[in-house]
């Protein structure tokens, strides 16, 4: 094999820009292959060369592997990364790669099909000697394995195919119910019955196998806390697994590397029982995103590593006789409102900038839009520290002066895991978040005495925004009166409700201000449109502020955390009057179904229209009794967040 | 470049009791602006606040740009007087998207917002501040009209008001109405005479005559809405040119246009950066002292009103008891004439007139810092020709072109008043500080002169002169003259444009200068300058 020169990374986001900067590192040339709503992305401009692939969806784009091939010829690439996710675990795609010439930055195709087949991962593991969990192909068998059990789509993922069955009873029709529906998702009807684990940890081994015989485990990471299945806090080492825990788990898992002749970066993840009891749960043949935490706790760069094996080199000597140094963990930073149900939020990022001391991989930045193409993570952010506990408190540290607007994410969610008391006890498994509720961890950072120091910076900054804003009497002190009779005011929104600061500076520049009626005891120190420096109730602080009167936003961070606020308006253009009892969509979308007529009479609850957005759907219901008045949707239609869907009259009901 | 030092000792007795003195002045003031605030007082307030409406001065918080500044004008009009303090309106200049306006707010909290003689006399006043200055005008209508006991002083002169405000339009100086409530009769041309007119559905009512006239007039019957309403004056009549739908809307209606009034200044735009004076303005207070016999030098003022406390001294060996000069204010050039010693002879007045011409030449403003006790009298100086001298100065303010502000800091007596271009004199702006005074001549002299003239008259008639009463009468015009110089009883009146504490100078000097610029800043030429 020859020496890489130019890779394509068949991927966006985070994970292209990770890819690039190792290729960077190491000389390499890189190009980047990007969707029409990508066209602006961070790592298109980063990358040396880039090929548009026409399209916004997924299935248009990135995961056309034929087009991405012929992208790679096209920019003279002669190597592909995969990334995780999109074609990463494609084996026909890892074939046409070959096929056309070009080195494949992954696995062996084989193994990647090997591992693709739960039912013949599980096989294979078995007769390797790898513990796995008991599992029956028939139903008769599964009454062997005891309830509670899982029934699996062999080819399934992401939890679509599975059903949980706590008794026999139910066993018949789960078992059909999960083929229905693996048969219509992936084609493929064939289902098992597994032993089902209640709450589980969820441990993943690093291997890393050469093309050269070695096979080395990079040791454990522990992702148990999920929501709906999703990873989204990661670390390494697990604070569950002990050294001799570690080298079993080591010895199983390159085991199953070497089972399927594996090549390159892979991981093989089991679950663990309270007793420390661990099974096969699948392998994953590709990097995997909370790949960081490993690489922080050894000190490897694992893109290097499959950059050279994939080029036929060895690993190199630090990967083979790999060590732990100090703890890491990661978390995954979502577009998503953790007290709604993890909602996916689309939008606009007015401000992005996570704070220093941490690693972050992040795929957007300022300006960059979250669409509702893509999955929801906008990045992870990576603490390594000596101890765990260290680690946590500075990535929470840093999540929490990180500043990010515009879109609501689960930041607030993860500081507070971070922080919380099982966790940090190292209490943790995949029923984590069922015990600690997200509505209470994802609520604001910010307390009460918080979130009015923040409104008051909020109204301060805008004050000074609006002056150096001003054409006239530019320098005139802000709001002067001659004969003052009322202070200045602003009213602001955010998620918790509107906030009335009334302020006036008088002479030398001292403040009377109110939030909500309450005298703030507030000394300035200096104050403009991006920052305020006071003194509130005699303790002195930075709000770091992005005060937008135009756009009508003003974002607030302090060492507290963050605030987005909107001002509202002083006047209404009575034209924008949205008619009483009219219902409005509460996020972009497409409606997918109408479910009433104008003059239908519904109910307090009534479902109206059902909205389809980033991938989930999302019901309007009626919010009284009542008439439908007039119903301005129809079905497939696209509307805007705020768009009128249906207006209901609660008025006739009562007659 | 000359800067000027802080001289002023802080620890010294008498400037803590200059400055007691003048907090105790501007405590009196704040208290007789909070009568003006209050209004027809609190029931008339409650009442007005049940109709869902807004004050006056809510009203123009609303309207003008969210913390820009606002200089209230005349804000004590009528005090002392058997009219509520404020004269039922509010007047002021203002941001209005952008824009200085002139905004005039009826206050029908007294008496129904009607019109009264010294209410009028503001009103001309800031309607004559918006002419000279090229000032747009927003109206915000809430007036039963004229108030009819007292409708003979300001029926037949109230004319002018509406004379003013179409002239203001043939001048593309815009006007603008924002009709809340009552607008009838004569004060129906208020609207009637604007360029663009809103008024507030189910509240405006704009009509000669109201239902009661009507039907004593032609026997018609009829009803409000018919004969006024704003909904009738929008889809009927079209004398509204707007709708609100209330009275946020009504003001979201006069910002917008405004916004749309496309107005330009034409002065030279200021320097667009300048230093701050670099000794403090609150050392002001403690500076000037409430005994007007006190001197104290002006150069203390323009050390902390101007830009970086720079000034230019021009002829300062020469006619020393006036201080001339250049200096730069919130990035404006201008040019000041201030009383040093209070008494003006001849080489003062001379340098005035001289000074005046120059700043006329290169159409620099003029300021002038008012403490004179006039111009020196005596056998002296009459035979030196001191009446010529002043007539120079006096000749030169009148026929001056640039922009003249004046600031009476504390005396302001005899044709001292005239040459530092007193009211009469048309400064853009005048303002007063609350320790001074202004009369033909001191109390005790103008006393003293009455009872020498009248001991002369019993003199020639041969009549015993009676000591008792003349100390009696002397009293009593002291008093009353007294009374008459003070600041509060000149700002009643509309003598100036209104009261201000020292320590806003800068800033009240600042906006009036930039209001200024709003026309072209061109001085008069002709002849040389005449060195005097």
């Amino acid at each position: 094999m020859s020496a890489i020169r130019r890779i394509l990374v068949a991927n966006r986001g985070e994970i292209a820009r990770r890819v690039f900067r190792t290729a960077r590192e190491m000389g390499i040339a890189t190009v980047a292959v990007y969707s029409d709503a990508d066209a602006d992305a961070p790592f298109v401009r980063e990358a040396d060369l880039a090929v548009r692939l026409p399209g916004t969806t997924p299935g248009e784009t990135y995961l056309r592997g034929d087009l991405v091939v012929a992208a790679a010829h096209a920019a003279r690439a002669d190597a592909i990364h995969p990334g995780y996710g999109f074609l990463s675990e494609n084996a026909e795609f890892a074939r046409q790669v070959v096929a056309a010439g070009l080195t494949w930055i992954g696995p062996p195709p084989d193994a990647i099909e090997a591992m693709g087949s739960k039912l013949g991962a599980k096989r294979m593991m078995r007769d390797a000697g790898v513990p796995t969990l008991p599992w029956s192909e028939t139903v008769d068998g599964a009454a062997e394995i005891g309830f509670p059990l899982l029934v699996k789509a062999s080819a399934g993922g992401g939890g679509r195919g599975m059903r949980i069955v706590r008794d026999a009873s139910e066993l018949a029709d789960a078992v059909d119910a999960a083929s229905r529906e693996a048969a219509g998702a992936f084609g493929d009807a064939t289902v098992f019955c597994e032993r089902y684990l209640e709450a589980p940890r969820h441990i993943e081994v690093q291997v890393f196998a050469d093309s050269h015989g070695n096979v080395v485990s990079l040791f454990e990471r522990e992702c148990s806390i999920q929501r709906r299945h999703q990873k989204i806090v990661e670390e390494a080492p697990s604070p569950a697994v002990d050294d001799e825990l570690r080298s079993r788990l080591g010895e199983a898992a390159v085991a199953a590397a070497r089972a399927v002749g594996y090549v390159g970066a892979g991981t093989v993840e089991f679950v663990m029982a309270p007793d420390s009891t661990y099974a096969f749960l699948e392998m994953n043949t590709r990097l995997q995103v909370e790949h960081p935490v490993t690489e922080c706790i050894t000190g490897l760069d694992l893109v290097r590593l499959q950059i050279l094996v994939a080029s036929g080199e060895p690993l190199p000597a630090e990967a083979l006789s790999p060590s732990i140094t100090g703890h890491a963990i990661e978390v995954r930073l979502y577009a998503e409102d953790a007290t709604n149900g993890f909602l996916p939020v689309t939008g606009t990022l007015r401000e992005f900038d996570i704070a220093p001391g941490v690693r972050n991989d992040v795929g957007v930045e300022r300006g960059s839009v979250i669409s509702p193409y893509y999955d929801a993570m906008i990045g992870k952010v990576i603490a390594h520290a000596p101890s765990r506990g260290e680690a946590a408190a500075k990535l929470a540290a840093a999540l929490r002066q990180s500043r990010i607007h515009g879109v609501t994410t689960n930041r607030d969610l993860l500081v507070r895991i971070l922080g919380e008391e099982d966790f940090l006890a190292g209490a943790t498994d995949t029923a984590y978040l069922d015990r600690h509720d997200p509505a209470q961890l994802g609520a604001p950072l910010l307390d009460e005495a918080g979130r009015r120091a923040h409104a008051a910076a909020a109204a301060l900054a805008l004050q000074a925004a609006n002056r150096a804003a001003a054409q006239v009497w530019p320098r005139i002190p802000s709001g002067w009166r001659n004969n003052p009779s009322q202070p200045q005011h602003v009213v602001i929104a955010d998620a918790t409700g509107e906030t009335r600061v009334t302020y006036r500076i008088g002479r030398g520049g001292a403040i009377d201000l109110d939030v909500d009626g309450e005298r703030l005891e507030i000394a300035v120190h200096a104050c403009a449109a991006d920052l305020v420096d006071a003194s509130i109730g005699g303790v002195r602080e930075r709000f770091r502020v992005a005060a937008t009167p135009d756009s009508g936003t003003v974002d607030v961070d302090s060492a507290q955390g963050g605030s987005s606020f909107t001002v509202v308006p002083r006047f209404e253009d009575p034209s924008h009057h949205v008619a009483a009892g009219s219902l409005v969509a509460p996020m972009p979308g497409s409606v997918v179904r109408v479910l009433v007529e104008a003059g239908a009479a519904v109910a307090k609850g009534d479902p109206l229209v059902v909205l389809e957005a980033m991938k989930m759907e999302h019901t309007v219901a009626s919010p009284t009794d009542g008439t439908v008045i007039e119903v301005q949707v129809a079905a497939g239609q696209q509307v805007d967040a705020g768009s009128v869907l249906v207006v209901v009259d609660a008025g006739d009901s009562a007659s | 470049m000359p800067v000027l030092p802080d001289r002023v000792d802080r620890d010294a007795p008498e400037f803590a009791a200059r400055r007691e003195a003048l907090l105790e002045l501007l405590a009196e003031h704040d208290r007789q602006l909070g009568l003006a605030i209050a209004g027809g007082g609190e029931r008339a307030v409650e009442r007005h606040r049940k109709r869902g409406k807004l004050l006056p001065r809510e009203r123009i918080e609303l309207l003008l740009d969210p913390d820009s500044p606002f200089l209230e004008l005349s804000p004590l009009c009528a005090w002392g007087t058997s009219y509520t303090v404020g004269g039922s309106v509010v007047t002021g200049i203002g941001v209005v998207e952008g824009t200085e306006v002139l905004v005039q707010a009826h206050d029908p909290t007294v008496r129904g917002g009607a019109v009264n003689p010294f209410g009028a006399k503001k009103q001309g006043r800031a309607s004559q501040i918006a002419n000279e200055n090229r000032l747009p005008v927003v109206n915000l209508v809430e007036s039963g009209g004229a108030d009819l006991p007292t409708q003979s002083e300001i029926f037949i002169p109230g004319g002018a008001g509406f004379r003013d405000l179409t002239r203001k339009s043939a001048a593309a100086i815009p006007t603008v109405a924002l009709v809340f409530g009552n607008s009838t009769a004569g004060g129906a041309y208020v609207p009637g005479m604007s360029d663009y007119i809103v008024m507030v559905e189910g509240r405006a009512k704009v009509f000669l005559g109201g239902p009661p006239l009507v039907k004593m007039a032609t026997g018609e019957e009829s009803d409000d809405e018919e004969l006024g309403g704003a909904e009738m004056h929008a889809r009927t009549s079209g004398l509204a040119d707007y709708l609100a739908v209330d009275e946020y809307d009504a003001i979201r209606l006069g910002r917008q246009i405004v916004r749309r009034l496309n107005r330009q200044k034409l002065g030279r735009p200021p320097a667009s950066s300048y230093s701050e004076p670099l000794h403090d303005i609150d050392d002001l207070l403690g500076v000037v002292p409430t005994d007007l016999r006190e001197p104290f030098d002006p150069r203390d003022v323009l050390a902390r009103i101007l830009d970086g406390s720079e000034f230019d001294e021009f002829k300062p060996l020469y006619g020393s008891s006036l201080v001339t000069g250049f200096g730069q204010l919130h990035g404006y050039p201008i040019g000041v004439l201030a009383n040093a010693r209070g008494v003006l002879f001849s080489e003062e007045s001379e340098k005035a007139a001289q000074f005046i011409q120059l700043a006329n030449q290169s159409d620099t403003p003029l300021l002038f810092l008012q403490n004179t006790t006039g111009y020196m009298v005596g056998k002296d100086y009459e035979q030196r020709g001191i009446i010529k001298a002043g007539a120079q100065m006096i000749n030169a303010v009148s026929n001056s072109d640039v922009p003249h502000f004046t600031i009476n800091m504390g005396a302001s007596y005899g044709a001292g008043n005239y040459g530092m271009c007193g009211r009469a004199y048309d400064p853009r702006f005048l303002f007063t500080w609350p320790n001074a005074k202004s009369a033909v001549m001191g109390p005790a002299q103008l006393a003293g002169v009455l009872s020498i003239v009248a001991r002369a008259s019993a003199e020639a008639k041969g009549q015993p002169y009676d000591e008792e009463a003349d100390a009696a009468m002397r009293e009593m015009v002291e008093n009353q003259i007294e009374a008459e110089s003070k600041a509060l009883f000149l700002t009643a009146r509309v003598y100036d444009d209104g009261i201000i504490d020292p320590r806003d100078t800068r800033t009240v000097l600042g906006m009036s200068l930039s209001v200024a610029h709003n026309n072209p800043v061109k001085g008069r030429r002709g002849f040389g300058v005449f060195r005097m």
